[in-house]
């Protein structure tokens, strides 16, 4: 076991929980991230494959899985992996492993931070900060909008529970439109 | 607490009065006032001063379409000038100040303009301000836009912050009047997502100005009636002081709503405006008609006003400009307003153009009479009346209702450069020809004029989009109202009138716009922007028609010939924190940090930007009082035994697919097929046209897996064309592509103790001796006892130097872990700066020489672009002009004399030639003080360049006043044979 600690996207030792008015950001820091996409013409196969890893199907466009290993739709024939950290730390390898070379694996785990909004208004929020048409979400969507500039996925895990991916090295700047954003709604 | 001119009813609650001051005078308004209403209601009549000849100035309109009255509202830093008194509403504690006039409203010493005005016709500084030349810029320009202009700015910087957002609804309704109201009922009733836009803070449009009923009810006691059932349906949302300021592609509208401009202070953290874009499946256009004015002399005094004004006045606030009163009108509309006046206790006078005018029972009508002139100094107390039988009457009041017919508000409907139709019934320009898709125009903004056809086109307009829709309509009843036909006689201008103001915002009067045509600029176009009409805030909402009309006249031509400018956004105008949003100071854009940010601020690092990063320039030490200090000690420390650099900022794109190879063999000018696994090779791009676009090194990790580095500036443009390349070009190849330059924190150890370095954290079971991890040499590993992480051996430096990755959440853990067992070592940080000497002593190309300009054959690399295969921009590449004999080459300078300095951007000239462009040698692309060779040092582009190492060339800046002479020396200072990054 290694002798290395992690820190936080926003560079603390424990992820920030900050709740203003109904809503409660979390910053979140023990799921795991993988890209996974299908190699050229293996599409069926790579699905399959993942099916039998993910115990459920492939997520379809803008949309996204939550159990129980968690998929959101990225791009075209590309999903985005999700899994915990302390049962899955090395999921890019893991995925790699069950491959077979129907499709290509890329570890993103560190690529990305997230932020967990959580309660009831959501749609008021998230109307202040992106194109998304989050009123309009049931649970199940995963859109790749834009935040300040940035470019994040936003997953609506529930109507009461919505993730926002955004590139690490900005996670500061995510965090403070994110609660600029609360602030100026509630 | 008089208000002299209050009348009695209106939408005004006169249990909450509020204070306001004026130019330092204190008043009272009532909550529900405007600025301008309550200005009326205490016998102010004069408000501004005018663009360019300082004539005294009141209010004209009722609404965002106001001309005239222009105030600075508020003070301090939240002074906002050429602010509309007639949108401004009322709050307690206000405070507004006149503009443009010096040193008081009353006594303007810039008046004196208005008794040159014979000088200061359309163009009068084109014609007059043209000798000598500088003049214009110097003298001219400056006095000109001190004369002329309109309110000052606060100079401080905006106190308040804005939002935006986004909305998406089924059905935009932009405005709140009687066909808005009907068409967002009909939709909202249906189940429709509706959004219902309305620019005024109290919803209704002309309901609540006028005194007709719908059904049993007052029209405006309907329209709140609706607009409360309105906000009861969740599918609706309701939006006052919401303009709808552009219409933009695919159903986007942007729409400004002012959340906190009826507030003394927004609360906190609470925006004053936001900014949404909204996306619609289909827009109703309820925007309603604008009166417009009748041209004569001196329509101008304060007093003057729309007469559709002076009944919103007196119907909705309760107030009127005077006691004493006189309408001038060429259609029925007028003498509504006489009759609501009369209703109000005031008995008119009409002023009816038309022979045939209309009977009253209770006002006197002048049928076939027209407006002559006026009087009153700084505000209206006289007209004179030419009647019918040609005669004169001189009527003394204080206010002129003036109305001209109705111009449907057509601006959305033009945004993305629709033209107008004219409809000769009602004289005026209706939407027509290609509208916005999913626009659908409804009521008087469609030429509807009366309130029964608005209620109805609402309707009918909703039904219409329900059904594109395909969502059922649910019919809801609609109240009985008045359908009077549109009675319109054309007239336009008093003939023989002088000063007659068609623009009043910018002052072009009738005769400005009869010398444009005499002066030939006959096309509206070159009418607008000789003689500025429709130029000015308001964008000519009041002017544009009486303008054309006239052009029409002197042309000879019908008005539709004439044909209307161009409508753009904004509808009205914008205060530009809006635009910005909270895109400002240090939220400009958003902050990129390395992994080892929070360890570089602990050791007191300066930063620097790149692209949206901070890196960390250097790491001054105690006793370090200049920078250069700093960075000489990270260089020769690092060259004397290790340094390490946090260089995670590179682009790293993950290429993987059996045709990985394959694909970089196109995307890289050398070739990359015969790359071993574990091997890391340098790598150049071009782009299509030959030049080349990028560099970095490609490590194959895999036989189908590569992680290919980009400079830090082009991580986003080289990912762009391989993605571009992979989707376009090549489709059928099976290559994936992903960033993962945030998924690893990559740090740089160089130095002759690298290795001994990395050997204390790299664990055991990795031989990275130098014959077992080889220059060049790439391959997934562990360190500190089991963390996955990947080690490349190459250098930037020319130094034995790798490039260890961690995962980026262990990247500050990795520093320390570093920089702790690099004690023995003396181990150093260092930072951009350091990075920057040690590649130029190395000659190493970076931004600077890859500048869009230079291909692989300046660079030195002109054999790199290998000619067994095919790659982007090889062929082109080849293009004579790239490969002319005296092309540039990258070479290095030394100064002749050791203590001149070698300035990057500085030109090379032959010894002896003249110094000019022609003969031109090259330039220094990048430049330091070589701390290792103890002078300043260069690397830059020379013609013939390898051919003329050992030649001693000038280096000239005329613009730093450098002249001296360097030596020109190979590009490599340090280690040109790279023993040591091999060792």
């Amino acid at each position: 076991m290694h002798d290395l600690t992690a820190i936080t996207p926003l560079g603390g030792q424990t992820p920030v929980v900050e709740t203003i008015g109904p809503i409660t950001l979390t910053e979140v820091t023990d799921r795991a991230l993988a890209s996974v996409t299908a190699r050229q013409g293996r599409l069926t196969e790579a699905a399959q494959v993942l099916e039998t890893v993910l115990g459920a199907a492939l997520p379809d466009t803008q949309r996204c899985i939550d159990q129980p290993l968690g998929a959101f739709w990225a791009a075209p024939d590309q999903w985005m992996i999700e899994a915990p950290i302390s049962s899955h730390e090395d999921l890019a390898h893991q995925l790699m492993a069950a491959a077979n070379g129907t499709f290509s694996v890329t570890e993103q785990t560190d690529a990305w931070c997230r932020f967990d909004l959580a309660g009831d208004g959501l749609a008021d929020l998230f109307e202040r900060l992106c194109p998304a048409p989050v009123r309009a979400f049931q649970g199940g969507e995963a859109v790749r909008s834009t935040i300040d500039h940035l470019g994040c996925f936003v997953i609506c895990r529930t109507p009461t529970r919505i993730s926002v991916l955004g590139p690490r090295s900005s996670a500061g700047s995510l965090h403070h439109a994110l609660i600029t954003a609360m602030r100026s709604v509630y | 607490m008089t208000m002299p001119n209050r009348l009695n009813g209106g939408l005004i609650d006169r249990s909450k009065v509020m204070n306001f001051t004026f130019d330092g005078r204190r008043y009272t308004g009532f909550s529900g006032d405007t600025l301008a209403s309550a200005l009326l209601a205490n016998d102010v009549r004069l408000m501004g001063r005018s663009f360019k000849y300082h004539r005294p100035r009141g209010v004209m309109t009722a609404g965002s379409e106001e001309p005239n009255a222009l105030v600075e509202l508020r003070d301090g830093a939240r002074k906002e000038p050429n602010t509309r008194a007639t949108t401004a509403e009322l709050f307690d504690g206000l405070t507004a100040q006149s503009q443009n006039r010096w040193p008081s409203l009353k006594w303007d010493m810039m008046a004196v303009n208005d008794r040159f005005s014979n000088f200061l016709s359309a163009g009068f500084y084109y014609k007059t301000f043209m000798w000598p030349a500088p003049f214009w810029e110097k003298v001219y320009e400056p006095i000109i836009r001190k004369a002329a202009g309109l309110g000052s700015l606060a100079h401080d910087p905006d106190p308040d912050c804005y939002d935006k957002g986004f909305l998406h609804c089924d059905i935009l309704i932009i405005g709140a009047g009687p066909a808005g109201l009907a068409a967002a009922l009909t939709a909202g009733q249906s189940g429709a997502q509706v959004i219902l836009a309305d620019e005024d803070y109290v919803l209704g449009g002309r309901l609540n100005s006028e005194s007709f009923a719908l059904g049993d009810d007052r029209g405006a006691d309907w329209a709140a009636r609706t607009v409360a059932r309105l906000q009861d349906m969740p599918n609706v949302r309701v939006m006052p002081r919401s303009t709808v300021i552009g219409a933009f592609d695919h159903g986007i509208y942007g729409v400004v709503e002012r959340v906190s401009d009826h507030l003394a202070v927004p609360a906190p953290g609470k925006p004053r405006q936001i900014l949404w874009r909204v996306y619609s499946k289909r827009a109703i256009l309820a925007a309603g008609a604008t009166e417009r004015p009748i041209v004569f002399e001196n329509n101008d005094r304060p007093g003057v006003m729309l007469a559709s004004a002076m009944r919103a006045y007196a119907n909705r606030w309760a107030v009127t400009a005077s006691h004493k009163v006189a309408v001038f009108t060429n259609n029925d509309d007028g003498h509504r307003t006489a009759q609501d006046l009369m209703v109000k206790g005031i008995k008119p006078v009409v002023i009816d153009t038309r022979s045939d005018a209309p009977d009253s029972n209770g006002y006197e009508v002048l049928a076939g009479a027209t407006v002559r002139d006026t009087q009153g100094r700084l505000g209206l107390t006289s007209v004179s009346v030419a009647l019918a039988d040609g005669s004169e009457r001189q009527l003394d009041v204080g206010a002129l209702g003036v109305s001209g017919g109705w111009n449907p508000n057509v601006h959305l409907t033009c945004h993305q450069r629709g033209r107008p139709e004219w409809r000769e019934d009602i004289s005026a320009f209706v939407p027509g020809g290609h509208l916005p898709d999913g626009m659908i125009p409804a009521g008087a903004a469609q030429g509807v004029l009366s309130t029964h056809g608005a209620l109805q086109a609402g309707r009918v307009a909703a039904e219409t989009a329900l059904g594109d829709l395909s969502i059922q309509v649910s019919t809801t009843p609609l109240p009985q109202a008045e359908d009077a036909p549109v009675n319109i006689t054309p007239f336009w201008h008093v003939q023989g009138a002088k000063r007659a103001w068609v623009d009043q915002q910018n002052d072009v009067t009738a005769k400005d716009v009869k010398l444009a045509h005499q002066e030939n600029f006959v096309s509206v176009e070159h009418l607008k922007r000789y003689t500025t009409l429709g130029m000015a805030t308001d964008q000519g909402k009041t002017s544009n028609m009486p303008g054309l009309a006239i052009m029409a006249e002197v042309a000879g031509k019908s008005i539709p010939q004439v044909g209307t400018t161009m409508f753009r956004p904004p509808y009205t105008p914008t205060a530009m924190g809006v635009l910005a949003g909270r895109s400002r100071d240090h939220d400009f854009r958003p902050v990129r940090k390395t992994p080892s940010h929070v360890w570089a601020e602990e050791q007191g690092a300066t930063f620097v930007e790149v692209g949206n990063w901070l890196r960390a320039q250097w790491f001054p030490r105690p006793g370090e009082t200049h920078w250069r200090q700093s960075v000489d000690r990270e260089v020769l420390q690092t060259r004397k035994s290790v340094g390490v650099c946090d260089v995670t900022t590179l682009g790293k794109i993950d290429v993987q697919g059996t045709d990985a190879a394959a694909f970089l063999n196109m995307i890289y000018a050398n070739g990359f097929a015969k790359l071993a696994v574990g091997k890391t090779r340098y790598g150049l791009m071009l782009r299509e046209d030959g030049i080349a676009m990028d560099d970095g090194t490609a490590a194959r990790l895999a036989e189908d897996h590569f992680v290919v580095t980009t400079t830090t500036a082009n991580a986003v443009p080289v990912y762009r064309h391989m993605e571009f390349v992979r989707q376009c070009l090549v489709p059928d190849m099976d290559v994936q592509l992903i960033s993962t330059t945030e998924a690893w924190a990559q740090f740089a150890v160089a130095g002759p103790n690298a290795r001994n370095l990395l050997r204390k954290v790299v664990d055991a079971e990795f031989d990275i001796s130098n014959q077992g991890f080889p220059f060049m040499a790439c391959g997934e590993i562990t360190v500190c006892g089991g963390l996955r992480a990947r080690l490349f051996r190459i250098s930037f430096s020319g130094e034995l130097a790798y490039e260890i990755a961690v995962p980026t959440r262990y990247g500050d853990a990795m520093i320390r872990k570093l920089m702790e067992a690099g004690q023995e070592f003396d181990v150093v940080a260092y930072g951009t700066e350091a990075l920057g000497v040690m590649r130029i002593e190395k000659g190493h190309a970076a931004g600077n020489e890859l500048n869009g300009t230079t291909t692989a054959l300046n660079l030195g690399m002109g054999r790199m672009v290998s000619k067994k295969k095919d790659s982007i921009g090889s062929t082109l590449s080849e293009r004579p002009g790239l490969n002319e004999t005296d092309a540039l080459k990258l070479v290095g300078f030394k100064p002749v004399n050791a203590d001149d300095p070698v300035p990057a951007g500085a030109h090379l000239m032959t010894k002896g030639a003249p110094v000019d462009a022609a003969h031109d040698q090259g330039y220094v692309t990048s430049a330091c003080y070589s701390p290792n060779l103890g002078c300043h040092i260069g690397i830059g582009y020379l013609k013939s360049g390898d051919m003329r190492l050992g030649e001693t060339v000038r280096l000239v800046s005329p613009l730093t006043g450098i002249d001296h002479e360097v030596e020109v020396v190979s590009a490599h200072f340090v280690d040109p044979e790279g023993d040591r990054l091999r060792a």
